[in-house]
Order: structure tokens, then C-alpha cells, then sequence
């Protein structure tokens, strides 16, 4: 039943974003959807983590970034940097050094969790933007690589439609692929080391490693998030790696909805739009407060996120109940708590 | 954001009649301003806005009868805000002219979007990469400030001639507008004979100099300081502690009022620090006193004293302005009068001497070089002791021979 309303839904949001392109604007395809299916890209990798390894890893923006770097440094680029590889052998490359990337610092971080997780991927990623600012033989230094307009076959294909049609099927093939994941016994197992890692190591699992795959697969959604910013921006700077990028990916998966990868583009699209417009709506002087009351709003309502305020009739009284069901409890216990002592 | 459109519509409106014009019913015109209003430089992009707030009170909200309809955009000072903050404008909002960014790489990626946008005219805000409009410039940019390299001008030539500095050590920021500003000091400084030793790029931000400290050579003359903010207050206090005591060249945001009004030891050693800048607090002309004047009336909350950032959006928003009253608010055709008649445009800046456009929109603009001295006890200002007149982007030099020197860098120029 639930899995059959899933799937109807799913269905129904892929031909809502298939049909868009025909009820929007060329900024609001361009800025606000594309930008969204992007930067949804990268906060999904963050929640996939979340979900399949129990790490809040702030490291995914950097591993992004590094896909973004390796492809404007091995492809072509504006600035005689790297190879100058076509882009065929570039995309790939770039991807399988950014899924390296990212199985290191889960290699790294895999005996962590909690904040411990958190304060050796933030320094993780850290690094890497300072590296990527300081660094002008590979990573440009502060201005970073400008790609011009990426072309394949003789057509510039980061704009407009076509450029929107390839992040969705971009997405739409993570999301299935996610999906399928969960059904089979890799996918089982990570979601045990999620929520228990102690039971899963106990039931004969080898934990450390099922980290550091969870990590690579992140680090797959994430590196395609990152190729598709750098054709989306024709750029990489380090700026895009820096530490408001880094929390910009948490808010986004967070606003979403963080237990569930496909949730990030529900929070990417608020948070794009809270981005483009949120000044019109409180002025220059007071758009920040506007951002950050709404950010708490979400937060405070729904603990998961918009994507939670969607299903919120179903599952609010759900929680309602259980919150009630809680104090209920306690209160027995209260009761029976002195008399307990005393005997 | 309405509230403030609504305060034009209506000032325009009295102006309206008052001068008794008979165009009430002309078509507003949309002006889109893009400044860093988050992020490390939301200081400056709120003087930025008051800038561009003083020009239109000037022009009381409107042009020849077409109200202009004010739009605020925010980056945070990385090339992706600024593009997404003018895209915003231009194909959201629908803005026929756009003023901005603030910051120089912003400028770079702004002037490439300009590219593609033909029918839009943009201005450019405090931005001041050389490229911006030196290579590949957009036919449709027009810049009425200048770059980091044109702000120094006239400081390697007094530090030579008058200072009598042969060897100079540089500690500067690690980005592309110090390398720019120490461009500018170099190219004057190195044609005299003049020896850089050493060159050191900090981060931003950082806390700890002593190893920079411990680094630079003690055979100098003098130390180019290209640091702005607490970096510069950080590295003063430390480089004191250290015991060096050589004299000090300072970039144009080093000798600035943000720092010059800290408190601590450094602040003596700033006495009889040259500095250049296109503004200067000790300027003594009639204009800025009225431009500054203006400034302090209209914003009580703002800075003793209006900033560059202030300066500059005034400056274009200004020069914008004045170019469509002159074509009378006409736009048809792509904004082709109102681009031929910005090209052309000559007007007296607050700090007198006149602004005009190179062939690549670039302002040709007069400098200042000036000297920290305290005015009262514990108060230090700019005096100015020199202005140059007339100062291109290519430092007076040809322009093919100028443009071969290479785009600044870390290592571009070198005269060790």
C-alpha cells in the first residue's frame, strides 16, 4: 500500500518535471529549476550518508568541488590549465577522482559518528578550499577555473532546456538507482549500519567497510552534483567550497528533510527560492532575517523538513499520538515510580 | 523594497510637479543594483546602496519624467553570487540597467554575462579587476571608477623620489585585488629603478603573522602593506612585537578609516605613511565637502566619512543617471542613444578633476597620493599631497606594451 502510493507519486513528480520545461520562464528553468536539480544533487549525498551510514559528513560540497576541479582541470578550460582532455575522457575521469576522494575521507572518518564525524569532515573540507585558494598550478588560486561554455559534439549544452533535461535525467536515474539500492542486501545492510552500527558489527558485519562504501556511493551523487555546477556556473572558484557553501548543502538537506536522499531537492528549490527572493520580500536591509526566521520555521514544525510538512496530516497525528502515548507513559511512571523505591 | 519604490514613485511625482512637466504618465525606468549585501564584505555593500541611494535623491527619483524604479540584489562577493544576483534582475525583475558588483572578480564574471544580455546596459559598481574592462571588454559595461592598478597611481614614483625607497618588501592578500594594487605600485616603482625583494600573499583572515614576520628581509627600505581590516590591524600589532620597525607604504583599503580609526600601539607607526587612493578624508575641495556633507545628512547611521564603496556606486550610479537625462529616458533600440552618449560622457567628479571613458568604457580619472599625519591627538587622516591628473587604465603607458606585461599576479611583475 504505502510502497504502491510511493511509487505513484514518484511517477507523477518525474512527469510534473518532465512537462516543466513548457509552463516556465527562461529564468525560473534556468535559475531557480536547474539550480535546484543541482544543488539537490549534493545535499541528497549528504542525506544518503545520513541514512546509510549514520554519518552527518560536512565533507560532501568539497567532494563536489573536486569533481568540478578535476573536470576544469583535465577538460577544456578558459585559463591553459591541466590537459586540455575532450570532454569524454575528462567527465569520467573527473568522476572516478572525486569518488576516490570521497572513499578517503570516508576511510578517514569511518570510525566516527556525532559531532566527532562532523569536525573531521568540516576540517576535511576545510582543507581542501584552503588548498583549492592558495594553489595556482592546479586549482587556479582564488579565481579558480572559468570553463567557458562547455560544449559537446559542436553544441553548448549548459543552458536552457537541454541543460535542464540532463539534470533531470541525471536525477531521476540517481533516484532509481537509490531506490533500487534499498531493496538489496548491500543496501539492507548499510541501512542496519545507519541506524545501528554496534547491532550490525555484532550480526557479523564488517562496519568499517560498508562506511567507506557508503561514503563512494555518496561521493557518486555528489561528483554528479559537482560536474553539473561547473557547467551550470562555466566555473569553479573556491568560494564554492568555502565554509557558507558547506553549511548552505546542510541547510538544504536539512529544509528537505535529511532522512531521505530524494527530500534535498524539495529544500533545494525553498532554499533557491529564498535565495532569489526573499529581498524583494523584506527589503535589502532585513532579507536575511526573513531567510533565517523561515529556515527556523521548517525546523522547529517539522523535523523532516518540508518533506515532512508534506505528509504532515499523516504522519502529524502519527507523532501526535506517539507524543501522547510518551507522557502517558511517564506519567505511569511517575506514579508508580516512589512506590517502587519505597518497596 | 516597495515600501522605498513607492518613496520614489512619489518624490518623482512632486518633482514632476513642481517643474511642471507634462510627461506624468512616461514609462518608469527599471534600474537593477547588485552589491555584496552578505557575506565578508556586507559592510561595504551597504555603503554601496547608500551610494546608489544618494544619486537617485539627487536626481529625485526620476529622469526626464520616467520614474526609476529601484530593484536590490545581494551577492556575497563569489563570481556564481554576483551572476546569479544580475540574472535575477535582468530576466526575473526586468531591469533595463543594472549597476554593480562590488567586489573585482564579480566584475570579471558580470562583464561576461553583459555579453550575452546586449539590451541591457550595465555600470559598474566598486569593482576594480583590471579585466574586467581592460581584456575582452563587453560593449555594454561601462565603468566610470577605476581599477586597483589606476588607485595607485603616483605611489611608486613618490615612494622613490620623495621617500628615497630603493628596496621594498610587499605583504599583501592573497587575491586578485591586491595583486592588482601591488601591479600598480610596482609598474611606477620598478620603471624608477626600484627593487621589490620579496613578495608575501597571505590568506584572508588569517591570525598568525610570525612567520611572515620572521620572513621578511631586514635590508629594506620600506614594506608595501596591501592588507585590509583586522588583517591589517593583526599584522601591524604583530610585526611591531617582532621588532620591525622599516617604514610602510600602505594600499589603497590599508590606510583606510576602518583601520586608521583602531585603537592601539600601530597607529604611531602609520604617522607619514603614503598611501594612494581616489578618495581621501583630508581632500580639500568644495565638492567633496558637499558630496560628504550630503552623505552624512541623508544616512546618520552611516560612516564618519563615505567610504569607496560609497564612492563609487555614487560615481556611476551618477554618471548613469546623467546619461539618461541626456537622451531624454529614451531606450528604443537596444539602448543604443543612451550607450553612445555614456561612452562620451564628461562630468566633474566630488573630488574634482573630470571622468571620462577610454575606447574600452574604462574610466580616465585623477588619483590621489596621500599621506597619514595626525590631525589632532589620536586622530589620523589622509592628507593629500599629490593629485595626479588624468590617470588611464594602462598607467600611461602604451597601450599594446602594457597589455604584454601580462595579467597581474603573484609573480607578474617582478623586480627583485
Amino acid at each position: 500500500m504505502m510502497a504502491s502510493r510511493n511509487l505513484g507519486a514518484a511517477i507523477a513528480a518525474c512527469g510534473l518535471m518532465i512537462v516543466l520545461p513548457g509552463f516556465l520562464s527562461p529564468f525560473w528553468l534556468t535559475q531557480i529549476a536547474i539550480q535546484s536539480l543541482c544543488l539537490g544533487m549534493v545535499a541528497a549525498s549528504l542525506s544518503f550518508l545520513m541514512r546509510y551510514s549514520g554519518q552527518l559528513s560536512l565533507a560532501q560540497t568539497s567532494v563536489a568541488g573536486v569533481a568540478s576541479y578535476a573536470l576544469a582541470y583535465l577538460g577544456p578550460n578558459d585559463v591553459n590549465l591541466g590537459p586540455g582532455w575532450s570532454m569524454v575522457a575528462a567527465v569520467p575521469a573527473a568522476f572516478v577522482i572525486s569518488i576516490l576522494y570521497s572513499g578517503a575521507v570516508g576511510t578517514l572518518a569511518a570510525r566516527t559518528r556525532g559531532v566527532n564525524c562532523l569536525m573531521i569532515t568540516l576540517a576535511i573540507g576545510m582543507s581542501v578550499f584552503y588548498l583549492a585558494r592558495q594553489n595556482y598550478s592546479i586549482f587556479g588560486g582564488f579565481r579558480g577555473i572559468s570553463i567557458g561554455h562547455p560544449q559537446l559534439l559542436g553544441l553548448a549544452f549548459n543552458d536552457g532546456i537541454p541543460f535542464y533535461y540532463l539534470c533531470l535525467a541525471i536525477v531521476i536515474v540517481s533516484c532509481v538507482l537509490v531506490a533500487y539500492l534499498e531493496e538489496t542486501p548491500l543496501g539492507l545492510a548499510l541501512r542496519a549500519v545507519g541506524s545501528s552500527p554496534e547491532r550490525t558489527e555484532a550480526d557479523g558485519y564488517s562496519v568499517g567497510v560498508l562506511k567507506v562504501v557508503a561514503a563512494m556511493l555518496a561521493g557518486a551523487l555528489a561528483s554528479c552534483g559537482g560536474i553539473l555546477l561547473l557547467w551550470y556556473h562555466a566555473r569553479i572558484s573556491p568560494g564554492a567550497i568555502g565554509v557558507s557553501s558547506i553549511i548552505g548543502t546542510l541547510i538544504v538537506a536539512v529544509l528537505g528533510g535529511i532522512q531521505r536522499p530524494i527530500n534535498a531537492f524539495l529544500g533545494a528549490f525553498l532554499y533557491v527560492l529564498l535565495d532569489n527572493y526573499a529581498i524583494d520580500l523584506a527589503g535589502s536591509e532585513r532579507f536575511q532575517t526573513l531567510v533565517g526566521s523561515i529556515f527556523l520555521a521548517v525546523v522547529v514544525l517539522s523535523p523532516n523538513g518540508v518533506a515532512g510538512l508534506l505528509v504532515w496530516p499523516r504522519d502529524g497525528t502519527k507523532a501526535l499520538a506517539r507524543v501522547k502515548h510518551c507522557r502517558c507513559a511517564a506519567r505511569k511512571e511517575r506514579i508508580g515510580g516512589p512506590s517502587s523505591i519505597g518497596q | 523594497m516597495r515600501k522605498y519604490n513607492y518613496k520614489l514613485l512619489v518624490g518623482s511625482l512632486v518633482a514632476l510637479g513642481v517643474s511642471g512637466a507634462s510627461a506624468e504618465d512616461r514609462k518608469p525606468i527599471k534600474v537593477g543594483v547588485v552589491a555584496t549585501l552578505s557575506g565578508a564584505f556586507a559592510a561595504l555593500g551597504q555603503e554601496a546602496m547608500r551610494g546608489v541611494e544618494q544619486a537617485m535623491a539627487e536626481a529625485n527619483g526620476s529622469v526626464s519624467g520616467h520614474p526609476i524604479v529601484l530593484t536590490k540584489a545581494s551577492s556575497d562577493a563569489t563570481p556564481d553570487s554576483a551572476v546569479s544576483a544580475v540574472r535575477k534582475l535582468v530576466e526575473s525583475d526586468g531591469v533595463d540597467l543594472v549597476v554593480g558588483p562590488l567586489s573585482g572578480d564579480e566584475g570579471i564574471a558580470v562583464k561576461e554575462y553583459a555579453k550575452s544580455h546586449p539590451n541591457v546596459t550595465f555600470v559598474n559598481g566598486t569593482s576594480a579587476a583590471q579585466d574586467t574592462t581592460l581584456r575582452n571588454p563587453a560593449s555594454n559595461f561601462f565603468r566610470f571608477s577605476g581599477d586597483g592598478a589606476q588607485w595607485m597611481a603616483g605611489l611608486g614614483r613618490y615612494a622613490f623620489t620623495e621617500k628615497g625607497y630603493r628596496r621594498v618588501a610587499v605583504v599583501a592578500e592573497d587575491y586578485s585585488f591586491p595583486y592588482t594594487q601591488v601591479f600598480g605600485f610596482m609598474t611606477e616603482f620598478c620603471a624608477l629603478g626600484g627593487h621589490v625583494v620579496s613578495k608575501s600573499w597571505v590568506p584572508i583572515g588569517q591570525k598568525d603573522y610570525s612567520s611572515v614576520v620572521a620572513s621578511l628581509p631586514r635590508d629594506i627600505d620600506a614594506l608595501f602593506v596591501g592588507l585590509s581590516g583586522a588583517d591589517a590591524v593583526n599584522f601591524l600589532t604583530q610585526m611591531q612585537q617582532g621588532g620591525i620597525e622599516k617604514p610602510m607604504i600602505a594600499g589603497t583599503f590599508t590606510a583606510d578609516q576602518t583601520i586608521l580609526g583602531a585603537k592601539g600601539r600601530f597607529k604611531k607607526y602609520f604617522i607619514g605613511t603614503p598611501s594612494a587612493s581616489p578618495v581621501a578624508d583630508g581632500l580639500d575641495s568644495k565638492g567633496w565637502d558637499d558630496y560628504a556633507a550630503t552623505y552624512k545628512a541623508k544616512f546618520p547611521d552611516g560612516l564618519g566619512s563615505p567610504s569607496l564603496a560609497a564612492y563609487t556606486y555614487y560615481l556611476n550610479t551618477h554618471a548613469l543617471l546623467d546619461g539618461l537625462s541626456r537622451v531624454d529616458g529614451d531606450l528604443a533600440d537596444g539602448h543604443v542613444k543612451l550607450n553612445a552618449v555614456l561612452a562620451k560622457l564628461n562630468f566633474d567628479a566630488p573630488t574634482g578633476g573630470d571622468v571620462h571613458l577610454d575606447a574600452n568604457r574604462q574610466a580616465i580619472t585623477d588619483n590621489f597620493v596621500t599621506e597619514v599625519y595626525e590631525r589632532s591627538p589620536g586622530l589620523l587622516v589622509n592628507h593629500v599631497v599629490r593629485r595626479i591628473k588624468g590617470v588611464n587604465q594602462t598607467l600611461g603607458m602604451e597601450p599594446a606594451k602594457f597589455i604584454a606585461m601580462g595579467p597581474a599576479s603573484r609573480d607578474n611583475p617582478s623586480c627583485p
